[in-house]
């Protein structure tokens, strides 16, 4: 065996699991347990999926519901829950416009439905709970980084974690209750009383990156393609390195 | 088979040319990249063929451009679940390139890899006999920065992470080794007709 290839530019970004091929290749079932609204177009499913192996904050599962006549449509989604939530997982879903599958998400499912999942999948974008995370999301793209928050939490992390997330409005706001100190909201169309409106900038990054612990930040940035874009030209302008800089674009 | 209670799903679309698990996105083209998206001028853009080749050598912009032109027009496939018909892209065949570098009869696979580090493997014989492209223009325009230009990869048979953005070089090797995505789970060869998406597929 020859030395291991290594291109000559440091690479952007390292995964930073293995994944489990066992786990990827493998359709489960997973029986929906409870629907809670988080704001008028998303909601929380919860599934219980008795032999899930366990993910990794910021890990995402394919999921797939089939029709009667074998026809199947399947997606990509981020696991919400943080790991510790024994056989159970909780997605965030958008209802898009006219989806297929987020459609019958909003409008057909009820607890007892059954969907198949397999994963978790991709090791890049998840987050051992190891390094200082500047988390930053718009829309469902918050959803994998509040899987981070929550481990954060639930294990009492004392590495520092930071979340700024982007939403339209208050009433937009994925999650709104669960934040604390560590969450910055960004209001892109309005605002409560007292909190300036507009998209995400530069003075909102500079506080954060000026605090910048110790070993430096590792950046984590999720949401549609032009949020993942602007904030990701916004980190490498404020000196965030780009090879901290972990981007999952919903597409 | 596990039907899900309710669901229809949109009407049933008899494509020939959609593969497996995969919708027709229409005039969405899906921006997957994990890393950030480089500011690459075409003067500084480079590609290399090296590893077992009996002449390796880098190609800088206007040098690739004086090779032969060469168009792909038809499907993308990306794991995802999403496909792209009718695309047209522009550029050159990757075997101008290796016909140049004269590759060694033990060469069997290679490992592509970008100016931002990404890196994905493919057998050699995935990249010969006109399935491959170095493209620069998409739709007759030069490709975005976010698509992958000024060059990107162009595989249109393999699942889409196969066609790496910002493209850099080849290196070709006697052995199969994983790239980035592939480190993560994704399958060896990418084939979407046999639905190889993860490794175990
Ligand atoms: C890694 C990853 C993680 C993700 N995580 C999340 C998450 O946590 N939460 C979340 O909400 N989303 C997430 N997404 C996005 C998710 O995968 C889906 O893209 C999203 O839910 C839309 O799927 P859908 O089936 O509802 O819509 P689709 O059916 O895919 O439709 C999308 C849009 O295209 C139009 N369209 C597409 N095809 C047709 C057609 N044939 N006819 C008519 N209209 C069409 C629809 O009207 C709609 O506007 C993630 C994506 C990725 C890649």
């Amino acid at each position: 065996m020859t030395e291991t290839f290594t291109p000559p530019t440091r690479f952007a970004v390292p995964g930073r699991i293995a994944v489990s091929n066992r786990a990827a290749a493998l359709w489960q079932t997973a029986t929906l347990t409870e629907i809670r609204r988080e704001t008028p177009h998303a909601a929380t499913f919860r599934f219980a999926v008795p032999a899930w192996e366990g993910h990794l904050p910021g890990q995402h599962l394919m999921l797939r519901l089939t029709a009667d006549d074998g026809y199947t449509a399947q997606r990509h989604y981020s696991i919400a829950s943080a790991p510790d939530d024994d056989g159970h997982i909780e997605l965030t879903l958008d209802h898009v416009d006219g989806g297929e599958v987020s459609g019958w998400f909003h409008t057909g499912a009820q607890p007892g439905d059954e969907v198949q999942v397999r994963g978790p999948l991709s090791g890049f974008f998840a987050w051992p709970g190891d390094r200082p995370a500047l988390l930053i999301g718009a829309g469902s793209g918050v959803v994998p980084l509040m899987s981070m928050v929550r481990h954060h939490r639930a294990r009492g992390l004392g590495v520092p974690l930071r979340l700024l997330v982007s939403a339209r409005g208050p009433e937009e706001l994925i999650y709104a209750r669960e934040y604390g100190a560590e969450t910055t909201p960004v209001f892109t169309r309005s605002a409560p009383e007292g909190v300036p409106v507009g998209r995400l900038a530069a003075r909102h990054l500079a506080p954060l990156l000026a605090e910048e612990p110790a070993g430096g930040w590792e950046a984590y940035v999720c949401g549609s393609n032009a949020f993942a874009e602007h904030a990701s030209r916004l980190l490498v302008r404020a000196g965030q390195p780009v090879d901290r800089i972990r981007i999952e674009r919903f597409g | 088979m596990n039907v899900t209670r309710g669901f229809t799903g949109r009407p049933r679309a008899h494509r020939p040319g959609l593969p497996p698990g995969q919708y027709d996105a229409g005039d969405d083209w899906p921006v997957l990249s994990a890393e950030v998206t480089p500011d690459l001028a075409p003067a500084e853009w480079t590609f290399r063929v090296d590893g077992l080749v009996a002449a390796p050598r880098t190609w800088d912009w206007d040098e690739a451009h004086a090779l032969p032109e060469s168009a792909y027009e038809g499907d993308i496939h990306c794991v995802t679940s999403w496909s792209k018909f009718g695309v047209r892209f522009g550029g050159v065949s990757l075997d101008a390139f290796l016909a140049a570098v004269r590759p060694d009869a033990s060469a069997t696979h290679a490992v592509a890899y970008s100016h931002t580090g990404y890196t994905t493997n493919l057998p050699l014989s995935d990249l010969t006999g006109g399935r491959a492209w170095i493209a620069w223009e998409y739709d007759g325009k030069p490709l975005a920065a976010e698509h992958g230009g000024p060059a990107r990869l162009l595989v249109p048979h393999l699942y889409f992470w196969k066609s790496a953005k910002w493209i850099a070089g080849l290196r070709l090797l006697d052995h199969d080794e994983p790239g980035f995505w592939e480190q993560n789970g994704y399958h060896a060869r990418g084939n979407p007709w046999e639905e190889q998406r993860y490794a175990g597929d």
